[in-house]
């Protein structure tokens, strides 16, 4: 295998483990094509198995000839390594350093992995286009499932299957798709079941500086108004930054060609300067000096809270405007991929209860995101230890998760699943031994024959024994769309990602378990009292006819 | 009453700042004891209560368009906003209730004048609900080394401290008052809290008048005596909480510090809490920040920094911590002291108490810590509170920060405390309220000189009828037997732990508040549980003893059971705040083509909505914002 020459020293004996909360560990590293293991050779446990693609960087020590490397993971863990002798220190540093910086990915762990576990449900074949759109068409018969990308021309970030407005046929299609960015032409995003108004997302226009237009474009998004009615665009830009993008030849929605819509600007940031608010953030986690101000000041300087609250406020309006407003909505930012999926996706957790369930949020993670093309392979290829600079990496799937949180935190009786389930993504979005979020579209994927070549990270969670850890005691069915506070008093920082390592669970753990506990006694104690009455009603009916004479 | 100028005032608007829709017409009184508003043609449910004792301020706002603005500020930082059509009625009532919230006697307060239907024997018994006594006897004393001195019975030697005071056996009389006289107002140093395990103290005292040089041989012995009384240790603390730098000031005023030469074995130490003053501008910035409306998280968060008040907070705990790590893992005794030896240091010892003393996180325990290291000890509440007109600058949020460090480890310890955040915040409320005799005067000789012993005479105690509401105060995850829940609490003081505490600051603003509540879900749960086991317990003695006649019964029971089923789903469907905030300020006049939405529109579209789930409408917060369900004016 060619990972054997990237390792140096496939093993050194008597390092020493130190992580955050647990007892140091004295044992013997090895290095694989795929992992760093450590185990102290005690009870037969490994203390430490860490995919290589889930470290972010490194950093090397050397006191005499004791060298430590300091891990810092993708999922915001610091860890150390106490390594004797320098030559083997740094011959483990430089295995790790490239070995975690594979270009190539089906040098990717999922392509090796094999589990340990039968398949009984393929999470590939789970969420396919063609089942959601037989939902849709039990409500309405206004829309169509177009193959008109099935090779990919017309879009490469779009699947092949797309759900769009009945009268408009696939060359109007490919033309409103030639006046959109990447191809992105507004596709259907949600059905409002309860008042049939829809969301689409898009691109943006490519209207240039001199205003080009599209008639088809205009008519495939009227398309999807009933008349009379105004529907709205929310265009996830602030005015100033759309109208920069026009010199770029990109662009927004010019009033007089879209008379039946009325645009909303909004201020979602782009993604990279999230990522820097990512990197900030953390950092202010990780600092040690205990000073109350730098704290609150650093926490302000990141943005990240700001950004939470942009991403949600937006997605609360698009909501409203559906909802309350009775108004169909378009969804675009610049290239659709980023910003207009948190929006769109986050307006459904809001809107429909089903979004809460677990499997209706891993649909939604693979309509919203997934299929819809986000670039997770791109996006999620550094983190926020990342010292070299960013290229297309962004916390954008992050974001998104921290604002469900948010809402869970709100609601917390209303969603199936709990935060565990959020963390769980956050980490197989950086590194996984799943197929899932490899891969930047459909196509990619396709390509990459990952759905024979790799297991579904859904084959896995929805195993009834892993699903366990994920639901939340406190779940009861909800039918109601959800309005969440977005006031800063009202959004916290999301402490089981961010704090994570920094701070001992014990007491927050024994809470939740606490937690499971009053609520598994009583459901434990309603069987009983059912079952005694049913006993007791049994001998009642049977002694009843003697009872009489 | 003589001050009221306008009993009665109609078609006041009752304006909701969070949301214009909600606001309303309707009529205000003014009493002797509320300020009463009532909705027009609505139910009847409708109406505000305010107390007068619980309004901070009022303040005149500018004429607007649609009449005369009157911002009332309340204690329990409630904001209510009328607009009166008349400028004549808005000045009348503004300045009636200026007057009405500024009661120049004691008798003029609340509690006076509140009248429960209870009988006087059992008022007389609600001052008896908690035993000080007992509660020394619990931490063990008196014994052999400790007794309670009779020196200040007559309230002689300290007239702020209580009549009973715990000292070291061995000291003599005339060491005390000598200790006495060598601390301000002769607050000497007393036993606040006894290790019953291994012997260590919390002593409590005001600061020494030392000033550059002078000593004081009496004192010097009453501390030696105090750490004497530890048998097991060698030193003791001597824990000034004031920064350095204000205790050095002292000295030039004839009060300062120990010196650590003129004391045999003791440890010095400063822990920098700020006086009063900060305190009261650190929390006005606060509030100013909490109730800014629609904030950018910018705007919060630097607003928050600037206060300094997680800083404050963050200090007071440190102290607390270090005290009774030194009790509890060094067994060494501790003196703590600021300058009078109310504030600070009541803070810092009930700190160190609730860390680490389990009993001290149960309802009965917490009630017993205020009464002990607050009201008896002195704490000035109503200097500190403003229950009477007075000086300003006697005004401090020394007791809130207390509530708030103990719901800052509540945080931290989700299943160590036995009461909730509900509790912390109705005695908060009932401290300012003056609904209760409770927390008047400013120390126990006052309260005993009060006109002939009056408040024991007429008003009533809040701890029994706490104790009633127990109910609604106890937390579902406490768990007493967890190892963990034992013994000392060790919270971690990084700056990340201290939280903003949004269910006190924004009590009233209700959309604030995450729109169900795990701890009233798992309120209704175990309640459910314990009916189950009841049940359950039944139906086995039944089981086991079954005959006919009890099938028969039993059978017909089972519609009971069925209703019961449902009862702890219901809460968390219809806690839900089900509006949608306004989300779109930030748009508007930001674009040029951009329009608001139809006012009306939302609101038709809202009523629908609710509708749909009518069965809810009990608990839907925009009737409850109306009338506080916690703020006890229902029991009139």
């Amino acid at each position: 295998m060619e990972f054997a020459e990237l390792i140096k020293t496939p093993r050194v004996d008597g390092v020493v483990l130190h992580r955050p909360f647990m007892p140091t560990v004295e044992g013997t590293l090895c290095l694989t094509g795929h992992h760093l293991i450590l185990s102290s050779r005690q009870d037969n446990t490994e203390e430490l198995w860490l995919l290589h693609a889930n470290i972010d960087s490194i950093e090397k020590r050397f006191v005499g000839s004791l060298g430590t490397i300091i891990v810092k993971c993708k999922d915001l863990r610091v860890i150390q390594l106490d390594i004797p002798g320098m030559e083997e220190c740094l011959n483990i540093a430089s295995s790790i350093e490239a070995l975690s910086t594979l270009d190539s990915v089906s040098l990717m762990y999922p392509f090796f992995y094999r589990p340990l576990f039968e398949v009984i449900e393929d999470g590939w074949q789970l969420f396919v286009p063609e089942e959601a759109f037989k939902d849709l068409e039990s409500m309405t018969d206004e829309w169509r499932l177009s193959e008109v990308n099935k090779d990919f021309s017309v879009c490469p970030s779009y699947p092949s299957l797309l759900t769009v407005p009945k009268d408009i046929d696939d060359e109007s299609l490919c033309k409103a798709a030639s006046f959109r960015h990447g191809g992105r032409f507004p596709v259907l995003s949600y059905y409002h079941k309860k008042n049939g108004m829809v969301m689409m997302r898009a691109a943006q226009p490519l209207t240039g500086t001199n205003g080009r237009r599209c008639k088809e474009d205009e008519k495939l998004i009227n398309a999807t108004l009933c008349a009379g009615k105004r529907g709205y665009i929310i265009d996830t830009r602030t005015i100033a930054v759309a109208q920069q993008a026009k010199a770029r030849g990109g662009g927004f929605e010019q009033e007089a060609n879209y008379a039946q819509w009325r645009r909303i600007h909004k201020a979602i940031e782009r993604s990279n300067v999230l990522q820097e608010g990512l990197i900030k953030l953390v950092e202010a986690c990780n600092d040690q000096s205990h000073s109350m101000d730098r704290w609150l000041s650093k926490l302000e300087a990141s943005n990240w809270q700001s950004n939470v609250k942009e991403i949600l406020t937006t997605a609360c309006l698009a909501a409203q405007c559906i909802d309350r407003e009775g108004a169909s909505v378009l969804v675009h930012g610049t290239e659709g991929t980023d910003s207009t999926l948190q929006v769109t996706s986050l307006a459904q957790i809001i809107l429909d209860p089903a979004c809460r369930t677990i499997r209706g949020f891993e649909a939604l993670i693979e309509r919203e995101w997934l299929q819809a093309g986000h670039p997770f392979q791109q996006r999620c290829a550094q983190s926020a230890y990342s010292n070299g600079k960013p290229r297309s990496e962004a916390p954008v799937f992050l974001l998104f998760l921290d604002c469900v949180w948010q809402i869970l935190r709100q609601f917390p009786c209303s969603f199936q699943f709990n935060e565990n389930f959020l963390i769980m993504l956050f980490e197989h979005a950086y590194a996984s031994q799943f197929g899932t979020f490899l891969g930047n579209s459909v196509a990619e994927r396709l390509k990459l024959l990952l759905s024979q070549k790799t297991v579904s990270l859904w084959s896995w969670v929805n195993r009834p024994q892993e699903l366990e850890r994920f639901l939340n005691p406190l779940y009861e069915p909800n039918n109601l769309v959800i309005w969440p506070s977005v006031a800063p008093q009202s959004l916290l920082l999301w402490e089981g990602v961010f704090l994570r390592w920094n701070r001992s669970t014990k007491c927050l753990d024994e809470a939740y378990q606490e937690m499971v506990h009053i609520i598994e006694y009583n459901k434990e104690l309603q069987n009983k009292v059912n079952s005694l009455r049913r006993q007791l009603a049994q001998l009642e009916t049977e002694d009843g006819p003697l009872q009489t004479p | 009453m003589e001050h009221i100028r306008m009993p009665k005032v109609e078609n006041v608007w009752l304006v909701d700042r969070s949301s214009s829709r909600r606001t309303q017409v309707g009529t205000l009184y003014l009493t002797a004891t509320h300020t009463i508003f009532v909705g027009k043609g609505s139910e009847d449910r409708n109406e505000l209560w305010v107390l007068h004792s619980l309004v901070c301020n009022v303040v005149k706002h500018k004429a607007s368009q649609s009449g005369y603005p009157l911002l009332i500020h309340c204690k329990n930082f409630q904001v209510i906003q009328f607009i009166f059509p008349q400028e004549s009625d808005c000045h009348d009532v503004y300045i009636s209730l200026s007057r009405l919230s500024r009661p120049e006697k004691y008798e003029e307060l609340y509690c006076f004048s509140f009248n429960p239907n209870v009988g006087k024997a059992e008022r007389e018994h609600s001052w008896d609900f908690l035993d000080l006594k007992a509660e020394y006897s619990r931490m063990g004393l008196p014994n052999k080394l400790w007794h309670v001195t009779p020196i200040n019975r007559e309230y002689r030697v300290c007239d702020t401290y209580p009549a009973d005071l715990f000292v070291p056996k061995s000291v003599t009389l005339p060491v005390i008052v000598g200790s006495s006289k060598f601390r301000s107002r002769g607050r000497f140093p007393t036993l606040s809290y006894y290790c019953k395990e291994n012997h260590a103290t919390i002593c409590r005292s005001s600061q020494p008048l030392s000033g550059f040089s002078a000593r004081c041989l009496e004192d010097e012995q009453m501390l030696q005596a105090i750490m004497k009384s530890n048998p097991g240790s060698r030193f003791m603390y001597v824990v000034d909480t004031r920064p350095k730098l204000n205790a050095m000031a002292n000295r030039a005023a004839g009060k300062g510090y120990e010196n650590e030469d003129n004391y045999c074995n003791i440890k010095f130490q400063f822990i920098g809490i700020e006086n009063i003053h900060v305190m009261r501008n650190s929390q006005q910035k606060l509030i100013e920040v909490s109730a800014l409306r629609s904030p950018s998280m910018g705007e919060f968060l630097t607003g928050l920094e600037n206060s300094d008040w997680l800083r404050h907070i963050k200090s007071i705990m440190e102290a607390g911590l270090f005290i009774s790590k030194a009790v509890a893992e060094e067994g060494v005794s501790v003196l703590v002291h600021c300058s009078d030896g109310w504030d600070r240091t009541a803070q810092v010892c009930s700190v160190a108490s609730v860390l680490l003393d389990p009993y001290y996180r149960t309802l009965k325990g917490l009630m017993v810590l205020f009464e002990k290291d607050w009201v008896s000890f002195g704490h000035r509440f109503s200097h500190r509170c403003g229950h009477l007109i007075g000086e300003a600058k006697e005004v401090s949020p020394v007791i809130d920060q207390f509530l708030e460090c103990i719901w800052q480890l509540m945080e931290q310890f989700p299943c160590a405390f036995e009461y909730n955040e509900k509790f912390l915040i109705s005695i908060h409320n009932h401290i300012y309220s003056c609904h209760y005799g409770n927390f008047i005067c400013n120390s126990q000789k006052e309260r005993k000189d009060l006109i002939l012993c009056i408040i024991k005479e007429k008003t009533h105690s809040i701890w029994p009828h706490l104790w009633e509401n127990k109910l609604d105060f106890m937390n579902p995850l406490f768990k007493p037997d967890q190892s963990q829940n034992q013994g000392l609490l060790r919270p971690s003081t990084a700056p990340y732990c201290f939280k903003y505490w949004r269910r006190l600051y924004n009590r009233f603003d209700r959309e604030l508040h995450p729109r169900q509540s795990e701890l009233d879900s798992l309120m209704t749960v175990k309640e459910e549980t314990q009916q189950l086991e009841e049940e359950l317990a039944l139906y086995e003695q039944k089981m086991a003893v079954l005959d006919k006649e009890h099938a028969k019964t039993l059978y017909m029971q089972k519609g009971v059971l069925d209703s019961k089923q449902a009862l702890w789903s219901l809460p968390l469907d219809t806690s839900l705040a089900n509006t949608p905030q306004d989300y779109i300020s930030g748009f508007i006049g930001g674009a040029p083509n951009v329009f608001t939405l139809q006012q009306g529109e939302r609101e038709s579209s809202g009523v629908a909505d609710f509708s749909s789930h009518s069965s809810g409408e009990e608990s839907l917060p925009s009737e409850e914002s109306v009338k506080d369900p916690d703020s006890d004016e229902t029991a009139m």
